[in-house]
């Protein structure tokens, strides 16, 4: 099967690189299926998970919005930050989400805090459901 | 002339120092190291957003976004990237200085400008001089993720947005090399010169343009502000490590010149010593 490089990259340095079959992401305009022969986009991406298929097997790393860049010999996937799924600190994300929740409770809708912790909440239960793997 | 233990004491003193000089360069270097190669793995995120914004902000016409443009100055913003600590030679005061100048030659009154310090140096100066400054990180780790600072970073970018300032400048130590960094001044937002090196490519954009531009021109900027700081925190590690050797290397000179000062001193006490007891023989005779 062709198969197409993938490299997924933060500022804290390459979280992820590897030739694969299939990547799958959710974009913000829906999710986004990418095959090898793609032709060359670019898309912002929600907090989410990005599953890597390579011989039956499945990657998944977890992003925390960025963007895709889609070339014809290459995809590299930009955010500020990235995990793979078994390097996650599932206890760092555990307080995050309990952190952001109390946040939510304590702030009014309108507030800019408001919107951050939302975010923040996202971003730990991405983490979470990533190392749980449940999708 | 002092007396010789008032001497010994002295190079007692001086060889602490330099054994205090000697560990401080030795983790400096360890430091500067990892900085190194921290900044190193920050370039293909760079090169590649560089490269992707240069892209769509070039290549598509239409595209427009407020970052990218220019309008009237009304209040500027100064980013200012120090260090935590002394003792880094001139690292913290030449960038503090070209920074107040600057700001002294441009501006007349204080409402004028914002300051935003990176490093506690830098926050503390200004500080002291009653500058406006709405922002600050202090305590920044020696080897910094971009977690550390994407809060700070991200509220500066979110209030160019605003229209809280209207032109944002950076002001750091740029790593040359372990002997040399140069004080640098860049303009960071608005977004006017996006430099690119590489044949551009065209994309299809999902959903549009604008809303890719919306996504990536606050993640360029951001980023712009976190190479920087790595670039200076790799300068002051390098800065730290020099001034530390040349403390070393002094105190070791100082410790000769002393130690050649005692030898002196006790060699005149023995001769004094053995002419009084010939003297007081002779006497006896």
């Amino acid at each position: 099967m062709k198969t197409i490089k993938v490299s997924v990259v933060t500022p804290d340095g390459p979280v992820y690189e590897s030739d694969v079959e299939m990547v799958s992401t959710k974009a913000e305009s829906g999710e986004l299926g990418i095959l090898p022969g793609h032709i060359p986009m670019v898309a912002p991406l929600q907090i989410g998970a990005v599953r890597l298929k390579t011989q039956g097997k499945t990657d998944i790393v977890a992003v925390s919005g960025g963007f895709v860049e889609v070339r014809p010999d290459k995809v590299s996937i930009l955010a500020q930050s990235a995990e793979q799924s078994d390097e996650i600190d599932v206890d760092r994300a555990l307080r995050a989400k309990e952190r952001a929740e109390k946040r939510l409770n304590d702030q009014k809708r309108e507030n800019i805090d408001f919107k951050r912790a939302e975010l923040a909440l996202q971003r730990a239960l991405n983490r979470i459901n990533v190392s749980d793997k449940h999708f | 002339m002092a007396s010789l233990r008032d001497i010994k004491s002295k190079i007692n003193s001086t060889k602490k120092t330099s054994q205090i000089t000697k560990a401080m360069e030795m983790v400096s270097a360890s430091n500067f190291n990892r900085a190194e190669s921290n900044a190193k793995k920050f370039v293909p995120y760079m090169d590649k957003i560089q490269e992707v914004t240069a892209s769509i902000a070039l290549g598509s016409k239409d595209a427009t976004h407020p970052m990218l443009s220019s309008r009237p100055v009304k209040k500027t913003a100064y980013l200012v990237i120090t260090g935590e600590r002394g003792l880094a030679g001139a690292f913290n005061s030449n960038v503090l200085r070209l920074a107040f100048q600057s700001i002294q030659k441009r501006h007349k009154s204080k409402d004028e400008y914002v300051i935003i310090a990176l490093g506690k140096m830098g926050r503390e100066f200004f500080v002291k001089r009653d500058m406006n400054v709405i922002l600050d990180i202090t305590g920044i780790a020696d080897q910094p993720t971009f977690a550390d600072i994407k809060d700070t970073v991200n509220k500066t970018v979110n209030m160019f947005a605003d229209g809280a300032f209207d032109e944002l400048y950076m002001y750091y130590n740029h790593f040359v090399s372990a002997i040399q960094q140069d004080v640098t001044e860049k303009k960071v937002l608005p977004l006017t010169d996006i430099a690119t090196s590489n044949k551009l490519t065209s994309y299809e954009f999902e959903p549009s343009a604008e809303e890719i531009l919306n996504v990536l021109l606050p993640q360029y900027a951001e980023s712009l502000i976190y190479g920087a700081l790595l670039d200076s925190k790799a300068s002051e590690h390098a800065a730290r490590m020099s001034a530390m050797k040349s403390a070393t290397d002094n105190a070791k000179e100082l410790i000769d010149s002393y130690s050649l000062i005692y030898n002196r001193a006790r060699q005149a006490a023995i001769t004094q010593e053995i002419t009084e007891i010939v003297g007081g023989a002779a006497a006896l005779e």
